[in-house]
C-alpha cells in the first residue's frame, strides 16, 4: 500500500471523513475479494483500498500523514478473502445454494461431465486448398500444408467444384481417452482455367482454325486437360460450329459418366494476306448468300 | 471442532445476539457437540471466515442487514456453480 491513500480512493486531500467512508465503501463493495472469487486482482485492489481507509478514517493518523510524519504504509491487517479458500473447496458444500440450483445444473452438467470422463471424439479441423483446373477434371492427389508443419495427402476426386468440401476422416484432432479422431475438413477452391470452361461435367473450348482449315476440313491437335487429343474437323466447318469429343470432359467416378468435351470453332483470319485478297477479289460465290440475311427482323 | 468461546475470541466484534439471529436464520450453520449437551454450538472454520464476511458486508461494506440474506444467497450460488465447474474441469 505505497500509493497514496487519498488517490487510491480516488479523493482529494480536503475530503470530508464521509466522503473518505462513502468512497472506500463503494470501492470495496466492487472490490471485496470473497464477492469476487474468478478476480485475483480484485484482491490487490481491495486491500489498497482497506489500507487507505484504515489510514484516512483515523483523524489522528490522516493528520500524521498529511504532515508527512508517516507514509502510505498502513499497519498490518487480516487479509480479506478468508471464506473463498473454504467456499470453493469441498467444505463450501456446507453453505449449498438452497437446494433447487444445484440440482438443476447437476442435471444440465451431469450427463456432459459423464461424457467427459469417458472416450470423446476429438475435433474437427477446418482447412482450405486451392485445386488445379486439371486436377478438378481428372482427379488428382493434392498436397495440403497444415499451420503445424504436418503435411496431409488430400485425394481429390474428379468433378470437383469450388466451395465443395472434402471430408478426411481421423484427420483432425486427436480424441480423447480412447476416443476417435476427429475430421479433416477440406474446403476446396477450383482454379480457372485461361482457356477452358467447366459446364458441370462438360468442358467447353473455343478452338481458333485457319480459313483453310475451316473451309477444307482438317486434322488438328487440341490440348486438353488429359493431353492432346487429334479432332478431324469435317470441311465447310464455319465459326461457331461445335464438336462434341464424348467421355472427354470430367472424367469418370464411380458410376457417374464421363463429361464431354464441346470445341466451338472460331474462324480466324490471320495477318493480311496479299494472295488471299486477290483471290477473294475474283472470287464468285457458288452460292451468293448474305449471312446478315434476317437480322431485320430482330429490329 | 470451534467452541463458542474460541470463536468469539477468534471473530472480533461478533455479537452473541447477532449471531444467534444468523444461526436462526441459517446465514451460519452450527453443529452440535456429541460430547457436550444438545444445547452447545460448535463450529469449524469455514463458519468461522463466513462471520467475518458477514461483519465485513454488514459493517465494513455497509450493505445492511436486510440485504444479507440476498447477497449471502448470490455468493452460495456462484460459490456452488465454481466448485461444479472445477469438479467437471477435473473430471475432464
Amino acid at each position: 500500500m505505497a500509493d497514496d491513500p487519498y488517490q487510491t480512493l480516488g479523493l482529494t486531500r480536503d475530503a470530508t471523513p464521509e466522503a473518505i467512508k462513502a468512497a472506500y465503501r463503494k470501492l470495496a463493495r466492487q472490490h471485496h475479494p470473497d464477492l469476487n472469487p474468478g478476480k485475483p486482482e480484485a484482491e490487490a485492489r481491495f486491500k489498497a483500498v482497506s489500507g487507505a481507509h484504515d489510514l484516512l478514517a483515523d483523524p489522528e493518523r490522516r493528520a500524521r500523514f498529511d504532515r508527512g510524519e508517516i507514509d502510505a504504509e498502513g499497519q498490518e491487517q487480516r487479509p480479506a478473502g478468508g471464506y473463498r479458500q473454504y467456499a470453493d473447496a469441498a467444505q463450501g458444500e456446507r453453505y449449498g445454494d438452497g437446494g433447487g440450483f444445484e440440482d438443476v445444473f447437476a442435471e444440465m452438467f451431469g450427463a456432459r461431465a459423464r461424457a467427459a470422463s469417458g472416450p470423446r471424439r476429438g475435433r474437427d479441423a477446418s482447412y482450405r486448398l486451392d485445386v488445379p483446373f486439371a486436377a478438378a477434371v481428372l482427379g488428382a492427389t493434392e498436397r495440403l500444408s497444415l499451420p503445424d508443419g504436418q503435411v496431409l495427402d488430400v485425394k481429390i476426386p474428379p468433378g470437383v467444384v469450388t466451395g465443395q468440401v472434402l471430408r478426411l476422416r481421423g484427420q483432425g484432432g486427436p480424441g480423447h481417452k480412447g476416443g476417435p479422431a476427429g475430421d479433416a475438413l477440406i474446403e476446396l477452391t477450383v482454379a480457372d482455367h485461361p482457356l477452358y470452361r467447366r459446364d458441370g461435367m462438360d468442358l467447353r473450348l473455343d478452338l481458333p482454325v485457319t480459313l483453310q482449315e475451316a473451309v477444307l476440313g482438317a486434322a488438328v491437335e487440341v490440348p486438353t486437360p488429359a493431353g492432346t487429343l487429334r479432332v478431324t474437323l469435317p470441311a465447310g466447318s464455319d465459326t461457331g460450329r461445335q464438336i462434341r469429343l464424348r467421355g472427354k470432359g470430367v472424367a469418370a467416378l464411380g458410376s457417374r459418366p464421363a463429361g464431354d468435351l464441346f470445341l466451338t470453332l472460331r474462324v480466324v483470319i490471320g495477318p493480311p494476306d496479299a494472295a488471299l485478297e486477290a483471290f477473294l477479289r475474283d472470287w464468285k460465290p457458288e452460292h451468293p448468300a448474305n449471312p446478315r440475311a434476317g437480322l431485320e427482323a430482330g429490329t | 471442532m470451534i467452541s463458542l468461546d474460541i470463536l468469539y475470541a477468534r471473530v472480533e466484534g461478533l455479537d452473541p445476539d447477532d449471531l444467534a439471529r444468523w444461526i436462526a436464520a441459517g446465514y451460519v450453520h452450527a453443529d452440535t457437540d456429541a460430547n457436550a449437551d444438545a444445547e452447545t454450538p460448535v463450529f469449524q472454520e469455514i463458519d468461522v471466515e463466513r462471520l467475518r464476511l458477514i461483519l465485513a458486508l454488514r459493517d465494513r461494506l455497509d450493505i445492511g442487514e436486510q440485504a444479507l440474506p440476498v447477497v449471502l444467497s448470490l455468493l452460495d450460488q456462484v460459490y456452488a456453480l465454481r466448485r461444479r465447474l472445477r469438479e467437471l474441469g477435473a473430471a475432464g
